[in-house]
């Protein structure tokens, strides 16, 4: 976990906590101090958790917030896009953006249509992820002894059955399926790898002089899990919720593609399925099974652009040391460094107090 | 010692759990896939009474008999390895059908995750190596090749290289009219085995290798702000060997502990694309059994793609445990 990052959480617990444990606590605050680098001195509290602004922040966001509103909005301004009176199969016209389908429907409303469905399956499937994760991993972590052991052993065993073929079976005893039935069977498959992780950094977080403090000072287990370990961990559920939305929304394209998806919803996933069954392929409808695709792509690279930001917090050697790297490159191009123009070093601190 | 004991335990825990939950599913989910199976079969023949005694084992009878009995017959009927018979191809057995089919998956996944886990360490390294320069700029392209589904960059590939410019054949595990016969031993077949095999392989190439590179390169960026590597600078070693020997090879380690998880990604990913290139492996006939409501042959692949996928994972386990000593000692 980020210990810098954290220092400043650290802190203010430890000052809370003063009268219980003054020798240790004595001890964190100076190591605390020593750890900070003076470049987080200005980021304080809640900031300290936020992301730092950066141009793949800011293009992640973009596509995000492009997609959500295509397909909170697209709908609107699309024809019916279960409208067969078109001409089937048209290439990409002003009438018809991206053209039709075999059947006739609108590419472009099938898609606006379809993102909504997909997202919608991305998020509940997320949440259902995240929620799984957070009981076994957190609680594991926390527990310790033979808690720990039954949670772990559950996780593992999720962990290395794999997913899609077990959601395959499951969805073939289900003659017709909702999204939402999609998204759950999706949701209580995909947990286990973020809770491996979780249950890692609840460990690491436990044995933590703070979280000593607070669990001497007599507070209860789920308010030491809530107050004291819960809001260090949430850049890395952040990165873990959009994680599972990218991974459910890839599932369930998979399985719609399989013909095992939603019956009741356009999702991507669907269109696809409609364009391979169609021959969208052979015929060389490009503009059929190219747009679905394309924005899974984007919807995952967007989500995974603000997860490298997010990445930044939970582990700032990734920050830090590439910026020492290009710090120390800078010094020796002007003459200013010891290693010459050989080595990149991650000891910037030492490098510049000997050049200075 | 107690490390292998402790992983051995883990994976007969794992295979027993896998295994009492293809017992349980069919049975908890709504219907009776029995009764389904076997009017399917009568619509194609005669069915004899052991058949149906057999299909109501695997899936549920129905009737009134104790579950517990239920589930003894049924692991009886395991250990005879007995997965079943197909409807699909009645009155082919499920345990011949993926023992056909297995091959195909395993050497097409296999050679193509070992080259993508090669390429990814080794191109990960580089690219955590030159930390602060221009490369960090392509890392989060990585992640693109990562969000794209398995099965439709296979259709983009296979417009592009098969359809337009017809440098590779579009679908098939080999060519059916060269070798009516089937897979033979011979240089010619084996040359048109690769073949049909090289698109699926950069498919699964293509998918896979942005992981494990971006985990590489993360961890190759964290282990070289440690000591241990400004230690062997300040002895004057030189660069190469400290990228070798003293962070690649420490970097390295998490990616093989958490094989498991990324392997996961690669066989579901192949599953679904199978079917676009109509290969001949366990993801096509997942898909035929899926579409035929083919209960006891979907059980039958569940079941063994699961046990390789147990195995793959044993093997990296025992890997891990023969390169990173801590992992042995501290149990």
């Amino acid at each position: 976990m980020s210990e810098t990052e954290l220092t400043e959480r650290e802190l203010h617990d430890v000052q809370v906590a003063e009268v219980i444990t003054p020798l240790t606590v004595a001890s964190a605050a100076v190591e605390g101090a020593g750890q900070r680098m003076p470049r987080q001195s200005s980021r304080r509290g809640i900031r300290a958790l936020m992301p730092r602004w950066s141009g793949k922040l800011a293009i992640g966001l973009g596509l995000l917030t492009a997609i959500v509103a295509f397909g909170v909005a697209g709908p609107w301004f699309t024809q019916d896009p279960r409208d067969s009176d078109n001409p089937s199969l048209q290439p990409p016209s002003p009438e018809h953006l991206l053209g039709t389908t075999k059947l006739g429907y609108d590419v472009l409303a099938q898609l606006a249509q379809g993102t909504q469905g997909s997202l919608m399956v991305g998020v509940i499937a997320g949440l259902i992820a995240l929620g799984l994760s957070i009981v076994f991993g957190i609680l594991a972590g926390y527990l310790g002894g033979w808690g720990d052991e039954t949670l772990s052993l559950v996780t593992n065993i999720m962990l290395v059955i794999p997913g899609l073929p077990l959601v395959m079976v499951i969805a073939t005893y289900f003659p017709a399926r909702s999204w939402l039935l999609v998204a759950f069977v999706l949701g209580i498959t995909s947990w286990a790898g973020s809770a491996v992780v979780l249950r890692a950094q609840t460990r690491s977080l436990r044995s933590r002089d703070y979280v000593s403090a607070a669990r001497v000072a007599g507070e209860r287990a789920p308010r030491v899990i809530l107050v004291e370990v819960l809001p260090n961990l949430l850049p890395l559920l952040a990165a873990q919720f959009l994680f599972a939305i990218i991974f459910a929304i890839l599932g369930e394209a998979g399985l719609s593609y399989l013909g095992l998806g939603a019956t009741d919803s356009i999702t991507w996933g669907t269109i696809l399925n409609d364009a391979q069954t169609g021959q969208a392929l052979g015929t060389g409808a490009w503009w059929w099974f190219v747009p679905p695709g394309l924005l899974i792509a984007l919807l995952g690279c967007g989500l995974a652009l603000i997860n490298f930001s997010i990445d930044e917090i939970i582990n700032p050697k990734l920050r830090i040391a590439p910026e020492n790297a290009r710090r120390q490159r800078k010094a020796a191009k002007a003459g200013r460094g010891i290693a010459g123009p050989g080595l990149p070093t991650a000891t910037t601190t030492t490098a510049e107090g000997i050049s200075a | 010692m107690k490390f292998y004991a402790r992983r051995i335990t883990f994976y007969l825990v794992t295979l027993w759990a896998t295994i009492s939950l293809n017992f349980l599913l069919p049975r908890l989910m709504p219907g009776n896939p029995a009764d389904i199976i076997i009017a399917k079969m009568q619509r194609q023949g005669e069915v004899s009474d052991t058949t149906i005694r057999n299909i109501q084992l695997m899936l549920g009878t129905g009737g009134d008999e104790p579950l517990l009995e239920q589930y003894f017959a049924y692991w009886g009927r395991l250990l005879h390895g007995d997965l079943g018979i197909s409807v699909t191809k009645y009155p082919a057995p499920v345990a011949e059908l993926i023992a056909s089919a297995l091959p195909w998956t395993i050497i097409l996944v296999g050679v193509a995750t070992v080259i993508s886990f090669v390429l990814g360490i080794l191109i990960g390294a580089w690219v955590g190596w030159k930390r602060g320069t221009w490369v960090d700029h392509l890392v989060p392209s990585t992640t693109v090749l990562q969000s794209i589904p398995y099965f439709w960059l296979a259709l983009v590939l296979v417009a592009i290289f098969a359809v337009n410019l017809r440098w590779f054949p579009i679908v098939g595990g080999y060519d059916v009219f060269d070798f009516p016969a089937g897979p033979e031993w011979s240089w010619a077949f084996f040359v048109d085995a690769v073949e049909h095999a090289t698109l699926p392989a950069i498919t699964i190439v293509l998918s896979s290798v942005g992981g494990w590179l971006f985990g590489m390169r993360n961890m190759m960026v964290s282990t070289l702000s440690e000591d241990h590597i400004v230690t062997a600078e300040a002895k004057g070693l030189r660069p190469r060997r400290i990228l070798t020997a003293y962070a690649a090879r420490n970097a390295a380690i998490p990616s093989i502990a958490g094989f498991s998880i990324t392997l996961g990604f690669v066989v579901a990913g192949s599953i679904v694309m199978e079917q676009v290139f109509t290969y001949p492996g366990v993801g096509k006939l997942m898909f035929q059994a899926v579409q035929n409501n083919d209960y006891a042959l979907m059980q039958g692949v569940f079941l063994v793609i699961t046990i390789t996928v147990l195995a793959a994972n044993f093997i990296m386990d025992l890997v891990y445990g023969f390169i990173d000593p801590r992992a042995r000692h501290n149990v």
